[in-house]
């Protein structure tokens, strides 16, 4: 197996090739690119409750769980068969400030920081607030906001949509603020 | 009847502010026409994971303007999704089924600020947006099945409470 396929693919290859998503759905099936209601037809599927917002026919909407599945199974496929699990390359003063937060230098060589994606972190206040809080602000702000980062920030300004356009600012907003001035503050207690 | 009463009865006000739920197929196939879904789900996976967009690290960069990476990869995703969103209007491109391509439009609500800063500060605790939220966890860190978990509750309290939120 050639090597080059197991290095990270750099932005120019990742980006275009997320970007032909659009009119790959649209051409199989006049569907349009966005993951987050995935979660609400979990919701309408699973759990309706009566709730008007969940009384819909999800099984119409089931190409988007099949869909989500194959993201799961395409992650897979990449690790286990398409990485070389190089050490990632990441900023330094990233790696000072994660450092302070008891990230481990030894933690690079993975996707995310193996010392805080872990089940014993779960019982921690950080864990709890990283995964609880984080999760349900995931869930409940893109529900609200109509869409997610497929939805709106790709499908949504590929589509010239002005809304999309101001849900993508906030976005980058509650992230700016999240990661600059909240985080530091979580691993401060 | 009980579904199709449900169908009517579906608020299209609601329905319209979803990425996914207007512009629907009309036809009818048999499920392994579904199939082609779940490569399509299985090349964004492998996308996701390639170019280090489920990495928490990544992330973080981002939003530290510490790298150029993501605003790279939406920046040129857009690109190529509105350069082909034109050529598909332009040259009046059909489905493979030969139906017409629609586009719906995204009404503006107050809920692209709330929720879009609330969906913000979640994406830089969490490091995902709910594309990656599927690709970590089969990239291997099972603990993010908990914040998967959390998302979907999420979701289920803004149905609960929606029509008491601004909008």
């Amino acid at each position: 197996m050639s090597d080059w396929i197991k290095e990270p693919w750099p932005w120019y290859v990742a980006g275009p090739l997320i970007g032909l998503m659009v009119p790959l759905l649209l051409i199989l099936g006049n569907k349009s690119f966005g993951i987050s209601s995935s979660l609400r037809h979990i919701c309408a599927a699973c759990l309706p409750a009566n709730i008007p917002f969940f009384q819909y026919h999800w099984k119409k909407e089931i190409w988007n769980l099949i869909f989500i599945f194959g993201v799961f199974l395409g992650a897979i496929i990449a690790t286990q068969f398409l990485s070389n699990h190089k050490p990632l390359d990441i900023h330094e003063d990233l790696i000072i400030e994660l450092k302070e937060y008891g990230v481990q230098p030894n933690d690079l060589k993975n996707q995310m920081p193996v010392s805080i994606f872990n089940w014993n972190t779960l019982l921690s206040i950080q864990g709890f607030i990283l995964f609880a809080l984080g999760g349900f602000l995931i869930g409940f702000g893109t529900r609200y906001a109509g869409g997610c980062t497929s939805g709106h920030s790709i499908m949504g300004l590929s589509t010239l949509q002005l809304p999309s356009l101001i849900a993508t600012i906030c976005f980058m907003i509650g992230g700016f603020i999240s990661a600059n001035y909240l985080l530091p503050l979580i691993f401060k207690l | 009847m009980s579904e199709i009463k449900k169908e009517t009865n579906t608020d299209f006000e609601v329905r319209s502010l979803d990425a996914m739920c207007v512009n629907e197929s009309e036809k009818k196939h048999a499920w392994w026409h579904n199939l082609k879904y779940l490569f399509t789900g299985i090349l964004f996976g492998i996308i996701l994971v390639k170019a280090e967009i489920i990495s928490w690290y990544r992330i973080q960069e981002m939003f530290r303007l510490q790298s150029f990476h993501m605003y790279g990869v939406i920046g040129s995703a857009v690109i190529v999704g509105m350069l082909s969103v034109w050529i598909i209007k332009r040259f009046h491109i059909k489905t493979i089924y030969g139906e017409k391509i629609e586009f719906s439009k995204k009404p503006f609500s107050k809920g692209q600020i709330i929720g879009g800063l609330m969906f913000g500060i979640g994406w830089a605790l969490t490091g995902a947006c709910p594309g990656p939220l599927f690709a970590q966890i089969g990239s291997g860190f099972t603990v993010v099945l908990v914040t998967l978990f959390f998302a979907i509750l999420g979701t289920w309290v803004y149905g609960l409470i929606r029509e008491k939120l601004p909008h």
